[in-house]
């Protein structure tokens, strides 16, 4: 789960880690108040769940109350459109008002677990203020790491290893070690996936302040944690992924794509997606109705994927175990008479009580073609793409 | 020595709610030594009148010897279940509950160094051995057959479809093994691309992999030297956008290594035949012993 940078930044405060003064606005002249109780330069930050807000136009450092004003109205209730938003962008809720901060050094900070070393690590580096995945691509060197060990922890000397090999002056290599080892406890008490300070800055009188950051809390650890729980917003979701975890159904919407998926496991999934390329067109979206799903998971399934507008074929793959075929073909059934979907559908079913999902489907008026294949599925797609091109 | 389980497996089914429940009748059914349940508040009852309950591994294993656990209690209880089970002094451990807090797995995978244990999973299908009957987990049994070709996956109902590819061209299997979709798992695909090379029930393996992290290449990095037997694999996610989770815990485009294509020419340099498309795994299986 995504939280929002002012979360983030009150979580870092929680566990003692250096935040600019400031405070989250909703509106343009709540951000004014706040300016001029800071005083001086602030800078204006849209709150929304996606990087690039800066080149975006979400980020703007002004110099007065009246111009955090301005700024912020020019942020708020206005679509931002990042390389990591849906082409539409996403519509800023709220902006961080903070001090702008003098700043002398611009460094990176991270936590995160390293499936290959199993443990979490801690990575650090001098190139602060850019994106890490380009400092990773170009300068791999550039990047430190420090493992914790999964049953000591992070020992304080290899915080204090990181805090030396990042070229701190000596006054302030422990409290930077200090700020390590407190975002490692953040990271692991609060179950993260990660918690990223970018940039972690020096500034001109020789602080060490988190000046923007990103946390990304664990959803299979957040039945521990009520209150993080509660830090959801919403707004920042897909809609229709939204809808799909409401029913228990795993979907991402992926772009450009005309063939709509709806399968039963996520291997399986991917792998239909991937046959779809195969037949010649993209697939519009991953849905995996998990290996149980019911009459009703899959009829809502279905009204998603019909709810998308550049579907034009349907490809289901559903092996059935615990998954009964049958009812998934009346849950298909009811939900294309119930939206009037008359999109062709190519139906591969096996399994538990496929030959009576079939039958259903064949004698449901819907436009089926059956398959009892993987490549037979491929194979029946192509040609309806071929009829509809047609 | 067969793969991971064989006749000697005395299976004790941790977790008996209704999966757990539904999943054990099913294994009894296919024939597997199901010797001891443990589920808190039901000991001294007995699991279809046959099999004793317990409220603890280490009174199951004291007491029936099994010597195989599969792990079917809900995710919150799941990493403890694991230790309860490694202190229970079980050979193998086959974790099927999914969504196991990645820190709990850490710690786990930690405690589990030095020990005799073998895990398998979490958030996987488990195991399936048809020449000896067992079915560790959730692979339905009615679409395996007795056969030489060994199996391994990240996915499960993907590995269905494999199976079913199989069948379709005669062959069947010798050993079925789900690995998991989780980023943090045990038992790796390195580790049982050894078994089935060591396997004398073994004479091809299919490996199904898929975008997210880099067990892939180290698995191709095995088989450049260890592996002589034919491996016919597919690697999924191809059509995936990066940063967006595919389902799988660990089915995540977080860098260039995670890519299906890295994956695919990683094994290709190894001398394993992947499939260009997942629905070829069994006629290209059939191309390489048919």
């Amino acid at each position: 789960m995504k939280i929002h940078e002012y979360q983030a930044r009150q979580l870092l405060a929680d566990y003692g880690v250096p935040v600019p003064r400031g405070e989250v606005a909703d509106t343009s002249r709540d951000a004014r108040r706040i300016a001029e109780d800071i005083g001086g330069p602030v800078v204006v930050k849209a709150q929304v769940h996606a990087g690039g807000r800066g080149k975006a136009g979400g980020v703007k450092v002004v110099g007065t109350p009246l111009e955090a004003e301005n700024a912020a109205a020019s942020i708020l209730g206005r679509p931002l459109v990042t390389p990591q938003t849906p082409p539409g962008g996403v519509v800023p809720r709220k902006v961080m008002v903070a001090e702008a901060a003098q700043i002398e050094r611009e460094l990176f900070l991270a936590a995160l677990v390293d499936g290959e070393a199993r443990a979490p690590v801690v990575m650090a580096s001098t190139e602060g203020g850019v994106e890490i995945e380009e400092v990773a691509e170009n300068n791999p060197d550039k990047i430190i790491r420090v493992e914790a060990d999964p049953l000591v922890g992070l020992s304080p000397y290899r915080a204090r290893a990181l805090s030396v090999k990042l070229g701190l002056p000596t006054n302030l290599v422990h409290p930077a070690a200090d700020l390590i080892g407190n975002l490692y406890r953040l990271f692991t008490e609060k179950d993260c996936t990660l918690v990223e300070i970018n940039p972690l800055v020096v500034t001109v009188d020789g602080r060490i302040i988190a000046l923007d950051a990103k946390i990304e809390l664990e959803d299979d650890a957040l039945f521990r944690h009520p209150d993080l729980a509660r830090l959801h917003d919403p707004d920042q979701d897909d809609e229709h992924e939204l809808r799909a975890a409401r029913a228990g159904l795993s979907y991402v919407k992926l772009e450009g794509g005309r063939v709509g998926c709806m399968v039963n496991g996520a291997g399986l999934a991917m792998a239909t997606m991937d046959i779809t390329r195969w037949a010649g067109a993209e697939p519009a979206n991953f849905l995996d109705v998990g290996g149980s799903a019911s009459e009703d998971a899959i009829a809502e399934a279905f009204r998603i994927i019909v709810s998308d507008p550049e579907v034009e074929a349907i490809l289901v793959n559903l092996f059935g175990g615990i998954l009964r075929t049958d009812g998934a073909a009346r849950g298909i059934i009811a939900a294309a008479q119930e939206t009037g979907a008359d999109l062709p559908i190519v139906v591969s079913m096996r399994g538990t009580n496929a030959e009576e999902g079939r039958r259903l489907l064949a004698e449901s008026g819907l436009e089926v073609t059956s398959a009892d294949s993987l490549s037979g599925a491929a194979d029946a797609l192509r040609e309806v793409l071929g009829d509809a091109a047609r | 020595m067969s793969v991971l389980v064989g006749p000697d497996t005395r299976l004790l089914v941790q977790g008996l709610g209704r999966d757990g429940s539904f999943q054990s009748s099913r294994a009894r059914e296919y024939g597997v030594n199901m010797v001891a349940g443990v589920h808190p508040g039901r000991g001294g009852q007995k699991f279809e009148n046959a099999v004793p309950i317990f409220e603890s591994a280490s009174e199951a294993v004291d007491r029936t010897g099994a010597n195989v656990g599969v792990i079917f209690v809900p995710a919150p209880f799941a990493a403890d279940a694991i230790i309860e089970q490694v202190d229970a002094g079980l050979d193998l451990i086959v974790t099927i509950t999914e969504h196991v807090p990645v820190l709990d797995m850490v710690k786990v995978l930690a405690y589990l160094e030095g020990k005799k244990t073998r895990l398998i999973g979490p958030n996987c299908p488990g195991i399936i051995q048809p020449s000896s009957r067992v079915k560790v987990g959730i692979i339905p049994a009615n679409i395996v057959q007795e056969g030489r070709i060994g199996v391994v996956s990240r996915s499960g109902t993907l590995t269905y479809e494999a199976i079913a590819q199989l069948s379709q061209y005669g062959m069947g299997e010798s050993t079925c093994v789900g690995i998991g979709g989780d980023p943090l798992h045990g038992t790796t695909f390195t580790d049982v691309l050894e078994m089935f090379e060591n396997d004398p029930d073994t004479d091809a393996i299919v490996l199904i992999g898929e975008i997210g992290g880099t067990r892939e290449q180290s698995a191709a990095e095995f088989i450049k030297t260890g592996v002589t037997k034919p491996v016919v694999a597919a690697i999924v996610g191809q059509t995936a956008p990066p940063g967006k989770r595919m389902g799988h815990a660990g089915a995540i485009v977080t860098g260039k290594a995670a890519l299906a294509s890295e994956k695919i020419d990683a094994l290709r340099n190894a001398g394993a035949h992947v499939v260009n498309s997942p629905a070829y795994i069994g006629r290209q299986m059939r191309d390489l012993i048919g």
